[in-house]
């Protein structure tokens, strides 16, 4: 008995050793605009960790500043290949923001004429890629590069998994661009194997996209919490020393972020009570109509726009925070909650979210519901129990939500994709 | 001999309504919820009674009837016969029919189910007086016997308890403090003279108020001949069973396709078919059995979760901080002279509000979500936090108003504050008329 099972531990990691994974994704920290790059890279690492072998091809070549960037994840990660073709696409853009860019960039950026063009040249290169490389398994995360996928899929017969971190209609609020929305549909329809970053993701799928339950598999994000373990300094300690209250957002200024419900609160908070200011982190096309907003409703000094912050400026900024917010009209996950969790800063966040799913010791409310968000924010701020109960248990919480559990589920599929 | 001994306890809180921080200073009703939540107390209170208390008020009436060795006792909180009363006095009547066979027990408790023992001495005194009053009120009895909500225990409030005039208190049968000893004995704490404590046998308890309908568990299907034989084992090293449980066990825990009612019509038939058993009331138990030794409790017990202390309702700070708050208002609100506004304070105190805030979710996880009206300990907190906020607000108003009254008219003032101090006092001193009989 202890024999066999000996054995069968013994199989099971001589054929996890086996797996090459061909992976197309189009960010990778440090240059990343979102969480998405930060996910990637989790879940590589873990991946790597899991012995899994990777080859994850992006799509844009950055001149100079890319070449720092692959020292930099070689150095930490191992058995990742990177491979790059030069592309304008990334990860947030929009057919707007594209020609807006394609007016602007330097010359010798640009290759394609247009979103489609870019999408299309990304998958001929997939193809030239996928003959060259030796793998079992294909995997493409979001939309832009499901294509590629597709095309490797062809090329190579091998099975592909898409892996759904944000949709379109997540993007617009509903509003989707049917160029995006048809890339999204083909490349789900073509996969072998969905992976949803959440269970409120999966419906999405199932809803709007025509695609059987039973196809899509759930993978919730993780977090490495040694990463936000390091002793810092807290940001805005001249608001501290006052005796201010600090509530935060960060994320992308898009519809889809809910930037404009965070003012919305902030109002109805600062009406019970004047001592808290409201810090926004995060750059986007909403940028100019928040500041505008916040400027209409008389909230000039109590708004604080911090621009877009990363790495250890974020983490000071976290914690100094006494609550972060998370408003998002529809949030596929929300890594960032993650994030504040693991500074120790208690998290209100939206119920249209993914990581409200994995996540107990933490406070939820509808996006739209501005009072019941006020009325949440003004007891954190006014209650040091509800502070510490929340910030205590709820970074226990996110110990739980691991990048070794996603990379584990995902090997498995990989697994039972590779038996049938 | 064995005797058994049954309690049930009977309870509900006036649950807080969902009370946002802008209903504070606008509206002073905490408790009117009437929406389909489970925080709709008459909505509870009606649920119950026909689930629980007026079905197995019959199944008792009917034993009483039938057996007449039969016995039981019941603790009701205050708030619980408030409720009764205001919201379904045909189940306070039946509980009354019970009452007048004689063979009914009360035990006495505090009038507001609350921890406040443990916060504030003289507002205890001023719960059990008002509890003590609400029982002789309804049912004309006088208990002799005191237990503390939840089975909070300690050696302190056995003397305490002691010095207010009462012969037995009851208190879990704790392991850790019972080490190799049976339940089955009565026992006193090392610090008292006559008082003695009965425990509950928390494993044939719960073998009814928690297993019954358990299929995962090896008994099941537990029959009344089964559980007779198990309190039949007593017999010889044991001389009470105490089978203390929640009243809402019959009906409402374990519902009624359970086949909880059937269980317990047959029970004491099956029990008395023993020459040797009978059934004995709290108060006959400790006159009849002597005490074996000393129940050694220094820190605080209760019957609650598998810790038995008070962590259920005192573990996360939010939990501190909020029965910190109400206990610092006390002077003032009892100061105010306000009936409602120190019946509302009062009702604030109930044990179930801290309870709703627990946040150990993880090893008794289940119960506590069961027995929460609230979707998180946090949603609990909050509108508990706001309704603190407009009860201070009326304090405020109270106290502006009070120094009017005392420009108009200082000497009525006076006679005020020393009838308030008169009243205090005569609480702590009084005692219960058995006290000065005794001896």
């Amino acid at each position: 008995m202890e024999n066999d099972e000996r054995h069968a531990v013994h199989l099971v990691t001589n054929g996890m050793k086996h797996i090459r994974v061909l992976m197309f994704g189009w960010e990778f920290p440090p240059h990343n605009s979102g969480g998405l790059g930060t996910a990637c890279y989790g879940l590589a690492k873990s991946l790597t960790r899991a012995n899994v072998a990777i080859t994850f091809v992006l799509p844009k070549k950055l001149d100079g500043l890319d070449h720092d960037f692959l020292k930099i994840v070689f150095a930490n990660i191992r058995n990742i290949k990177f491979r790059s073709i030069k592309t304008l696409v990334h990860p947030y853009i929009t057919a707007d923001i594209y020609d807006e860019y394609l007016r602007t960039a330097p010359e010798h950026e640009l290759y394609g004429l247009n979103l489609f063009d870019e999408v299309r040249r990304y998958g001929l290169q997939a193809r030239i890629i996928a003959s060259e490389e030796h793998f079992d398994v294909i995997h493409a995360h979001d939309w832009l590069s499901f294509r590629a996928g597709i095309e490797a899929k062809n090329v190579s017969g091998k099975p592909l998994i898409v892996h759904v971190h944000a949709t379109e209609f997540d993007r617009t609020g509903g509003h989707p661009n049917q160029y995006i929305y048809d890339e999204e549909r083909r490349g789900l329809h073509a996969a072998d194997c969905i992976i949803a970053v959440s269970q409120y993701t999966k419906n999405v799928i199932v809803e709007h996209y025509g695609i059987e339950e039973s196809k899509i598999m759930v993978v919730h994000n993780g977090i490495d919490p040694s990463e936000h373990r390091r002793a810092l300094p807290l940001a805005l300690s001249h608001v501290r020393a006052e005796g201010k209250k600090i509530v935060l957002f960060v994320g992308r200024l898009t519809i889809q972020k809910g930037a404009d419900y965070f003012i919305k609160v902030a109002k109805r908070v600062l009406e019970f009570d004047p001592n808290v200011l409201f810090v926004i982190s995060g750059a986007g096309d909403m940028e100019h109509q928040i500041i505008r907003l916040a400027a209409d409703i008389g909230l000039g000094d109590k708004v604080l726009f911090a621009g877009f912050v990363r790495g250890e400026e974020l983490m000071k900024l976290y914690r100094a925070a006494d609550l972060y917010v998370m408003p998002s009209v529809s949030e596929p996950f929300g890594l960032t909650a993650l994030e504040a969790l693991s500074n120790g800063t208690p998290i209100l966040v939206s119920k249209q979210s993914g990581v409200s799913e994995v996540l107990t010791h933490v406070l939820k409310s509808d996006f739209w519901d501005v009072d019941d968000m006020a009325d949440k924010i003004l007891n954190v701020v006014g209650s040091r129990g509800l502070h510490d109960t929340l910030g205590e248990l709820g970074s226990k919480d996110v110990e739980h939500v691991t990048w070794e559990s996603a990379a584990g589920k995902c090997t498995q599929i990989y697994q039972n994709l590779l038996s049938t | 001999m064995a005797s058994i001994c049954f309690y049930f306890q009977v309870h509900q809180p006036y649950r807080i309504k969902k009370y946002r921080v802008f209903d504070v200073g606008n509206d002073h009703e905490y408790f009117n919820d009437r929406s389909d939540r489970d925080i709709n107390n008459e909505k509870i209170l009606h649920k119950v009674a026909k689930k629980c208390y007026l079905p197995t008020n019959k199944l008792l009436l009917e034993l009483l009837n039938t057996h007449p060795e039969f016995k039981v006792a019941f603790s009701f909180s205050g708030v619980f016969l408030d409720q009764l009363e205001e919201f379904s006095p045909e189940t306070l009547e039946s509980f009354q029919k019970l009452v007048k066979t004689g063979r009914v027990e009360i035990l006495d408790e505090t009038y507001y189910h609350s921890l406040a023992f443990l916060y504030s001495k003289k507002e205890f005194v001023r719960q059990v007086e008002l509890h003590r009053a609400k029982v002789k009120k309804l049912f004309g009895v006088t208990p002799q016997v005191f237990r503390d909500t939840e089975l909070i225990y300690n050696n302190e409030l056995a003397k305490f308890i002691e010095d207010m005039g009462y012969k037995a208190i009851l208190a879990e049968g704790a392991d850790h403090l019972l080490g190799w000893r049976s339940p089955n004995f009565l026992y006193n704490a090392p610090n008292v003279t006559t008082i003695k404590t009965l425990l509950k046998n928390y494993k044939l308890s719960d073998d009814i108020a928690f297993r019954f309908s358990s299929r995962s568990w090896a008994e099941w299907p537990l029959t009344s001949e089964k559980f007779a034989r198990w309190v039949d084992g007593v017999n010889g090293n044991g001389n009470v069973v105490n089978l203390f449980m929640d009243y809402e066990t019959f009906g409402e825990h374990q519902w009624e396709d359970t086949g909880i009612f059937d269980f317990m019509r047959a029970l004491p038939g099956e029990l008395l078919k023993h020459p040797d058993n009978d059934f004995v009331t709290p108060s006959e138990a400790a006159k009849r059995y002597p005490s074996v030794g000393e129940f050694d409790a220094h820190n605080f017990i209760s019957w609650a979760d598998v810790e038995r202390d008070l962590s259920a309702w005192l573990s996360n700070s939010m939990q501190y901080e909020a029965i910190g708050n109400i206990y610092a208002l006390e002077d003032d609100v009892m100061a105010s002279g306000d009936a409602k506004l120190i019946e509302d304070w009062s009702r604030l105190q109930t044990s179930d509000h801290f309870y709703y805030m627990c946040t150990k979710w993880f090893a008794d996880g289940d119960v506590h979500k069961y027995f929460n009206p609230y979707d998180t300990p946090y949603e609990a907190f909050i509108a508990y936090n706001n309704v603190l906020h407009d009860l201070r607000l009326r304090i405020e108003a109270a106290k502006k108003k009070k120094p009017a009254v005392k420009k108009v008219a200082v000497a009525k003032k006076k006679s005020t504050t020393a009838k308030n101090a008169k009243t205090v006092k005569k609480v702590v001193v009084k005692k219960l008329p058995a006290k000065t009989k005794k001896h």
